[in-house]
């Protein structure tokens, strides 16, 4: 069975808890007891109607106050072929960060638009987070159908609208399923009232939708995130460099080079739960171990001789601001890719990302919270990269704050 | 390559993050309750660092409720292993506290543990602790961060969690503060089930069927008869066939009425069940709807 990641934003406007809550009820994922206190709090909350599924997913009790969604909340279920992990995120911008958090790791984004206002501000904020995080998938789901009397002149409409707004986004795949969460149509059920439609449903879509194997293409790459030495006396000389393979895939006998210090040498062997292995495939948790005793350590980075990451100390990326404090020009910060960590400095703000319209401003060099700049950095060590949309796992990055140790930013490489 | 399985995923997941915690942390540990979930947490620790050591000590919080079937498991699992235990016992907080010890008919030391809990990870000077905890349990674990920061009080502010991008977890904190490792945040009950299953791993005799005296409450829940109940002539007692979901202390974890003697059985049973698993076997988060956001804001795991 196959894991997939979506994420959904939007606001419970949208329909979006409806949306969640249809498709857990209807996979059988919520249990009885659940319901029933969510009966409960839906009488407190004045709520006579049935069930308020967005109690189902707002699990804070200021989140439940407010009525709004502030952090993400993951939800899980399965169906016969896959299981599915949900990152419900908020849709407001000044929770863009949490945003971040449950998309990054996603390869679907869903984005909810209501049938009756189109494409708005929050449907372009978050298709441009969803590009600059090289998201695989977005789907557009034009929810609340039964508003607009199921029209499909409403729908065309608003499929071209957003191909328009979406054409410089270089989103990788876009679709488009007319929906009503509330009523039940093209969520699981084919609906009775859009006949005209003969794609996908929701359900469907998200059963087949072909889930990028990016890791296992492309050139080889390996972060040692913690050395092995038990220095017992049946293994004195055991040496063994555990992480996971990134993308690619090693062999015993591959020439590699280790980076930063670039010394090459060779695979001796590799194991993976305490057994020898011939090949390590991506995303494997393996121990390597190398014939050569080099300077080796967490955040080494182990590649095919013939496959060189660029190794610089200045590297250009696209970063968002997720402090509440502004950021200060000269502050001193610490990088950290994967498990490799080194100081940097932010040199210049080269310049501002409109969040609604794509476009860039020129900078005043500063970045606020959810600011979204390009930028250049400055490292205190080299750091082995590729661009972000070569590799999410390489030319991704997090700042964090010397002082603090909040992580202050998250950063994708040019 | 052949795409991964699910399983195959969840496992890579958490043994990423378990060597995360072995680079990061200078003092970590594993709270082991004996429970399902961090017997998982064992085992994928075993595949994460052998033929090393575990970069940490397993820590139990003995409320002196457990159960005797989950306490001879651990101790036959740390000798099988030979990994370090340490084992604090929350009697002993009491005492030396002078805390009011738990009462009542079913009396909690769920909340007592909290004190034993700090006073371990202070004593130990721990920064790190790694848990068991699962995201599909309640909805105030849905919103926690794998890498989750406590304060010198052991408190969680869900208002200033750190974002958490990608695969990237930032583990570094002041003096004084640790950080609550969540490895298995994204397994289900079904997926752990799966796993063991998979994965042929041993569990405490209670999970499965058994024949067992049992106290029937209020609500209806089976309660297993032992010396730390206070019980009346009123109390209804039944012998049935029975066995738990969870393992918690025997004061406060229900059993269920079933026969499923093999995981097989399990595994259908979970599928068919309608009522999720603490809401079927845990008295505590019955109180209210935040109880579980409340717990942890105060320390609670």
């Amino acid at each position: 069975m196959e894991l997939l990641r979506f994420f959904t934003a939007g606001n419970v406007d949208d329909g979006k808890s409806t949306l969640i809550g249809r498709l857990l009820f209807d996979s059988k994922s919520i249990s009885t007891d659940i319901i029933e206190a969510l009966t409960k709090q839906s009488k407190t909350s004045g709520i006579d109607t049935g069930i308020d599924l967005a109690l189902l997913t707002d699990g804070l009790r200021a989140e439940r106050e407010q009525g709004i969604t502030i952090d993400v909340a993951y939800k899980y279920f399965t169906t016969e072929r896959r299981k599915f992990i949900i990152a419900d995120t908020p849709g407001h911008i000044q929770y863009t960060r949490n945003m971040f958090t449950g998309a990054s790791n996603a390869d679907l984004a869903i984005i909810l638009v209501d049938a009756r206002n189109g494409i708005t501000d929050q449907t372009k904020r978050h298709s441009i987070i969803s590009s600059i995080l090289g998201i695989p998938h977005v789907l557009v789901c034009v929810n609340k159908m039964d508003l607009v009397n199921y029209s499909q002149e409403r729908f065309d409409e608003i499929v071209n609208d957003y191909k328009e707004f979406a054409a410089p986004l270089n989103l990788k795949q876009i679709s488009f399923i007319p929906a009503s969460a509330l009523a039940g149509d093209n969520v699981v059920e084919r609906s009775e009232f859009m006949n005209w439609y003969e794609g996908e449903t929701l359900m469907q879509f998200l059963e087949n939708v072909k889930i990028d194997v990016v890791n296992s293409e492309g050139a080889s790459r390996f972060q040692v995130q913690y050395v092995i030495r038990p220095q017992t006396n049946n293994l004195h000389d055991y040496r063994g460099y555990a992480g996971k393979v990134l993308s690619g895939s090693y062999k015993k006998g591959d020439r590699v080079l280790v980076l930063p210090s670039n010394i090459e040498t060779t695979i001796e062997k590799l194991e993976k739960h305490q057994a020898e292995i011939e090949v390590a495939n991506a995303l494997d948790p393996v121990i390597i171990h190398l014939k050569d005793d080099v300077d080796i350590s967490r955040g080494s980075t182990i590649v095919k001789i013939n496959e060189t990451p660029q190794t610089e100390r200045e590297v250009n990326a696209t970063l968002c601001w997720m402090d509440n404090n502004a950021f200060l020009p000269g502050q001193k910060l610490i990088l950290q890719q994967n498990s490799f960590r080194t100081k940097a400095i932010v040199k210049d703000v080269v310049s501002k990302i409109d969040i609604h319209s794509f476009r860039q401003f020129e900078s005043d060099g500063g970045m606020k919270l959810n600011d979204i700049c390009k930028v250049s950095l400055k490292t205190a060590e080299p750091i082995s990269f590729d661009a972000y949309k070569e590799n999410r796992h390489t030319g991704s990055f997090i700042l964090i704050n010397e002082n603090t140790n909040n992580t202050v930013a998250a950063g994708t490489i040019d | 390559m052949s795409k991964l399985d699910y399983l195959d995923q969840l496992e890579n997941e958490a043994i990423h993050i378990l060597r995360e915690v072995a680079g990061q942390f200078e003092k970590p540990a594993l709270l082991f309750s004996g429970g399902k979930d961090s017997i998982c947490l064992v085992h994928l620790a075993l595949k994460a660092f052998r033929p090393g050591k575990f970069p940490f000590p397993l820590v139990h919080v003995d409320t002196g409720h457990n159960f005797p079937e989950a306490l001879k498991y651990r101790d036959d699992l740390v000798e099988k292993i030979g990994e370090k235990l340490i084992v604090r016992k929350v009697e002993d907080t009491v005492k030396a506290k002078k805390l009011q010890d738990a009462k009542g008919k079913f009396p909690s030391r769920n909340a007592l543990q909290t004190y034993t809990l700090l006073e371990v990870i202070e004593e130990f000077e721990f920064d790190a602790c790694i848990g068991g905890a699962r995201r599909d349990e309640e909805k105030a674990r849905a919103k926690e961060r794998i890498f989750s920061v406590r304060d010198e009080f052991g408190q969680w502010d869900p208002k200033k969690q750190r974002p958490e991008f990608w695969n990237i977890y930032n583990g570094k904190i002041n003096k004084g503060e640790n950080v609550r490792i969540f490895p298995i945040s994204n397994w289900t009950e079904l997926d752990v089930w799966n796993y063991i299953k998979r994965e042929k791993i041993e569990l405490p005799s209670i999970y499965f069927t058994h024949e067992r005296e049992c106290v029937v409450t209020e609500s209806g829940q089976l309660m297993a008869n032992s010396e730390y109940l206070q019980l009346d002539a009123s109390d209804k007692i039944i012998t049935t066939q029975v066995r738990y979901r969870t393992v918690g202390d025997m004061t406060c974890t229900a059993a269920i009425e079933s026969e499923a003697y093999h995981i097989d059985d399990i595994i259908n049973e979970i599928k068919e069940a309608k009522i999720s698993e603490r809401g079927a076997t845990r008295m505590d988060d019955r109180i209210s709807e935040a109880a579980m956001e409340d717990r942890k804001k105060g320390g609670y795991f």
